[in-house]
């Protein structure tokens, strides 16, 4: 029998970036019991490395904007099939959600007024993004953080969760290890909020670091839970693609805000040459325009550069294919150009891309005010994930919960730059409520021993079978590499069938998976405790993307190339079937009310 | 560049260890971490590291790479000597965990004893505060913390002294100072930072600055700042008379 420490909670929340704090501050300012969970130490979770801003139609730059326009430009860039319920929250609720960032001691970059200054960013019809320098994610959840220490939370860092906990249907709490010492840790609870961010490690070019293997995902899916969406991959147009080890970090859309250009080998912008029609109107003709758009001028249209970010991806992605790439197979990012417009250009740059410039100059040796950068598409966020109703953020599990990546909805095929740290902290703040609600409107739970025993003893098998066995690191790389290849930025059924065999492989090899060493700090367990989730999302991923026979968002299908009205009238729904198997289902997508057709339609 | 190199990596626990030699191939623009990773996944599947970002953004990876306080994933092969072993411990103010990982808790039960952020009444209507920017940046240079406690390591205070329990050390300076001048904050730690915190311990030493990452300048701008409110609040006999009255 397995020895566990036991700490109970009124509501546990898994996952420590913006979401899952936002979630445990609501949670505890109620008086519940809350306790937090996290693979990492505490501030270090991925919400850091986000860096353009936070988007709320505050309007302090630009007095036109409004909820109703962040709604419609959040429909437009996930082309419809968003959950409109949640699109709406959201889009009332950020500007509440950030001024009470700053009431906790955020400190956002500010207007000559003295107001919170904002930014343009791909897919915002207005200057939207809230931010401090290109470092906003870091500011967040600092600011959660330093803030959430105080409201009564307790916080087990380095813990992994292994699986969730049910009794009779309803969720009642988690199981799982803290990785300093290799204990076992039970973590009873009323209500569970999962939010434990996305999937990127399955690719090879990520922009993700190691925690984010779709954990979330899994255990939800694991506990009967419904995924959504989970075909929309979000292929980060610029990430770093030279030198090779930090391929895949991200170069923030910032860079493009503020003017930055993309160009190709022969020196052209190609982006002028490919502008998809519904963004035809709100696109610039010229170069020139695009410019002006940049530094404020409010008749001049956005530059094709800040087009949605699935599209931006896919033309990189063209240019590189068609011989017209840069040395190391991406294209080239210059923002130096503006020294032609701007005096102090130099000076100008590295204050509003501070982290931009630290990153090449530190990592690739280059000097953004002088020369272009190269970047290339990165996988970089999950806009599918668990399914759960728009206003409460409860899955399909009666009191599991998620918010912000891991949950599906406001996103629909495509998120637009800005609207994730938005919608962690909208959206973690609903979660935290009503998790809280859940567990005061509800009675204790029993905790089903045989759940923990069997979790416990399955988590320790590949001790027994030690370093004979096969090496968890090499099963990720070989499912890294399918992945990237066979399911990536361009799709087709036979390299999509070709990956369910890989990954059907992988899970055999990952059964036979043997450690050596002991339980306390590990790595190479944790890598291995990571897999299932990893091959269970990368499948979710594959067959629904296999299902949708169209290309829509961030899914281009090479087979299917066009997009196809009569899908856009429908999600996918990923679950268990009765017999274990993976069930892909249509789904019709949730009616809209008639107050936000009538928004869609005047904003088209 | 050399196409293999060696890396000398402490591997061990609270009860002791030995530095353990490893050989990996190497490639142009590599980085220290990516070392420590081939190592990892090919010749010591259970080396303990701990990592998040690779961009230097979350400050995870801090450790003594040829006895320098670094980051892991922002240190170049290429800024290195690979004729000879690339040295790789782990910070030593801190309690060792296993290989390269430290016991870094105490910094957070720190940061909890430091009073939290309080701000003024909003300035407008809407809940809200206008502030210039050029108030902001100040306060915004601490902010840039990653909290990678590379100053605690090197602080002489903690790493020899083993003051932990009296003096907050370098990072903890910094956060305070952020609190102090931010522009919204009306909260007291004057009183706290001389009694509780010890600031008197720092003798300006400036090693911590010399470490960090983001480029802080930490005792310049944060801790002489913020002697120099203790000095006021408790050495100069009138100020002092005004804050008892
Ligand atoms: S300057 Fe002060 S805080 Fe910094 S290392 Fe020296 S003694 Fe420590
Ligand atoms: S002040 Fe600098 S060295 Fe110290 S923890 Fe922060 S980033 Fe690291
Ligand atoms: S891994 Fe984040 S700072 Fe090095």
């Amino acid at each position: 029998m397995a020895e566990y420490r036991s700490y109970p909670y009124d509501v546990l929340v898994i996952g420590a970036g913006g979401a899952g704090l936002r979630a445990a501050i609501e949670a505890a300012s109620t008086g519940l019991k809350v306790g937090v969970v996290c693979k990492s130490l505490l501030g270090k979770a991925h919400t850091v490395m986000a860096e353009g801003g936070v988007a709320a139609a505050l309007a302090n730059v630009d007095d036109r904007d409004n909820w109703r326009v962040h709604f419609a430009d959040t429909m437009r860039g996930g082309q419809y099939l968003n959950n409109s319920r949640m699109a709406e929250l959201h889009a009332k609720e950020a500007p509440d959600r950030v001024r009470e960032l700053e009431s906790w001691g955020a400190l956002f970059d500010r207007t000559k007024d003295g107001r919170i200054l904002q930014r343009n960013f791909g897919g915002h019809r207005y200057p939207r993004l809230a931010h401090v320098g290109d470092r906003t994610g870091l500011e967040m959840i600092r600011t959660l953080q330093d803030h959430g220490i105080h409201s009564g939370m307790e916080v087990h860092m380095e813990c992994t969760v292994l699986s969730l906990l049910l009794d009779s249907g309803r969720v009642s709490g988690a199981f799982g290890y803290d990785r300093e010492k290799g204990h076992f840790m039970l973590w009873p609870a009323k209500a569970v909020v999962l939010a434990t961010g996305g999937i990127g490690r399955a690719f090879k070019i990520t922009s993700n670091s190691w925690e984010y293997t779709g954990d979330g995902d899994a255990l939800a899916y694991r506990a009967g839970a419904e995924l959504l969406d989970m075909e929309f991959v979000q292929f980060h147009p610029t990430g770093m693609v030279w030198p090779i080890s930090v391929r895949g970090i991200l170069v923030t859309e910032g860079v493009r805000g503020e003017g930055g250009v993309l160009r190709n080998s022969e020196g052209k912008r190609f982006m002028f040459d490919d502008i998809p029609d519904n963004y035809k109107e709100q696109t610039a003709d010229t170069e020139d325009e695009g410019w002006r758009y940049t530094i404020g001028d409010k008749n001049a249209r956005r530059p094709p550069e800040l087009l949605t970010r699935d599209h931006v991806a896919r033309c990189i992605n063209r240019e590189v294919k068609a011989g017209r790439g840069s040395p190391h197979g991406g294209v080239y990012l210059d923002i130096a150009w503006i020294k032609q417009h701007i005096k102090n250009a130099p000076e100008h740059i590295k204050r509003k891309l501070p982290s931009m410039y630290h990153q090449f100059k530190e990592l690739a040796g280059i000097d953004i005010t002088k020369e272009p950068m190269e970047v290339g598409p990165t996988t970089h966020y999950m806009m599918g994930g668990i399914r759960v109703d728009g206003d409460s953020q409860m899955s399909t599990v009666p009191g599991l919960f998620a918010a912000g990546e891991v949950a599906a909805g406001l996103h629909g095929a495509n998120r637009l730059g800005g609207n994730s740290l938005s919608d962690l902290i909208v959206f973690g703040q609903r979660a935290g409520h009503f998790a809280a609600e859940f567990a005061k409107h509800n009675d204790a739970i029993a905790i089903d021993a045989e759940q923990v025993q069997s979790a416990a003893a399955a988590s320790i098998t590949p001790f027994e079978r030690g370093p004979a066995g096969e090496n968890p690191y090499q099963i990720q790389y070989d499912l890294q590499d399918s992945m990237q290849d066979l399911v990536g930025i361009v799709r087709t059924e036979d390299e999509m069938q070709r990956a369910l065999g890989v990954i059907d492989e992988l899970r055999t090899r990952a059964a036979r998976v043997g450690i050596a060493g002991n339980r306390q700090y590990n790595n190479g367990w944790h890598t291995a405790m990571d897999l299932d989730n990893m091959l269970l999302v990368s499948e979710a991923i594959t067959r629904a993307a296999l299902l949708r026979k169209e290309s829509r968002g961030a899914q281009f299908r090479e087979d299917f190339p066009d997009k196809d009205p009569e899908w856009g009238k429908y999600n996918i729904v990923v679950l268990r079937g009765a017999g274990g198997e993976m069930r892909v289902e249509k789904r019709e997508i949730q009616p809209m009310s008639a107050e936000l057709k009538g928004i869609i339609e005047e904003m088209k | 560049m050399a196409t293999q190199a060696m890396f000398r990596i402490w591997r061990g626990d609270a009860s002791g260890g030995e530095f353990r030699d490893y050989t990996t191939p190497v490639e142009e623009g590599m980085v220290v971490l990516d070392a420590v990773h081939r190592v990892q996944a090919r010749l010591a599947p259970d080396m303990a590291v701990r990592w998040n970002c690779k961009a230097g953004k979350c400050g995870s990876c801090s450790a003594e790479i040829n006895g320098m306080p670094k980051l892991m994933c922002m240190t170049r092969l290429s800024d290195l000597n690979l004729d000879m072993p690339v040295v790789i411990e782990p910070m030593h103010a801190f309690p060792p965990i296993r290989d390269l990982v430290t016991d870094v808790s105490w910094n957070f039960r720190v940061k909890k004893s430091i009073k939290k952020f309080r701000p003024r009444a909003p300035d407008a209507e809407d809940g809200s505060w206008r502030m210039q920017q050029a108030d902001v940046e100040r306060v915004q240079e601490f902010r840039k913390c990653i909290e990678c406690f590379l100053c605690q390591d090197v602080c002489h205070v903690l790493r020899e002294h083993h003051k932990h329990e009296e003096f907050i050390g370098p990072r903890f300076l910094v956060y305070a100072a952020a609190l102090e001048m931010h522009p919204l904050d009306i909260e007291d730690r004057v009183t706290d930072l001389k009694n509780k915190h010890n600031i008197g311990y720092c003798n300006i030493t400036t090693c911590c600055r010399q470490v960090c990452p983001e480029f802080i300048t930490i005792t310049e701008n944060a801790i002489i700042p913020l002697k120099e409110r203790v000095v006021d609040r408790f050495f100069d006999p009138l100020k002092q008379l005004l804050h008892i009255l």
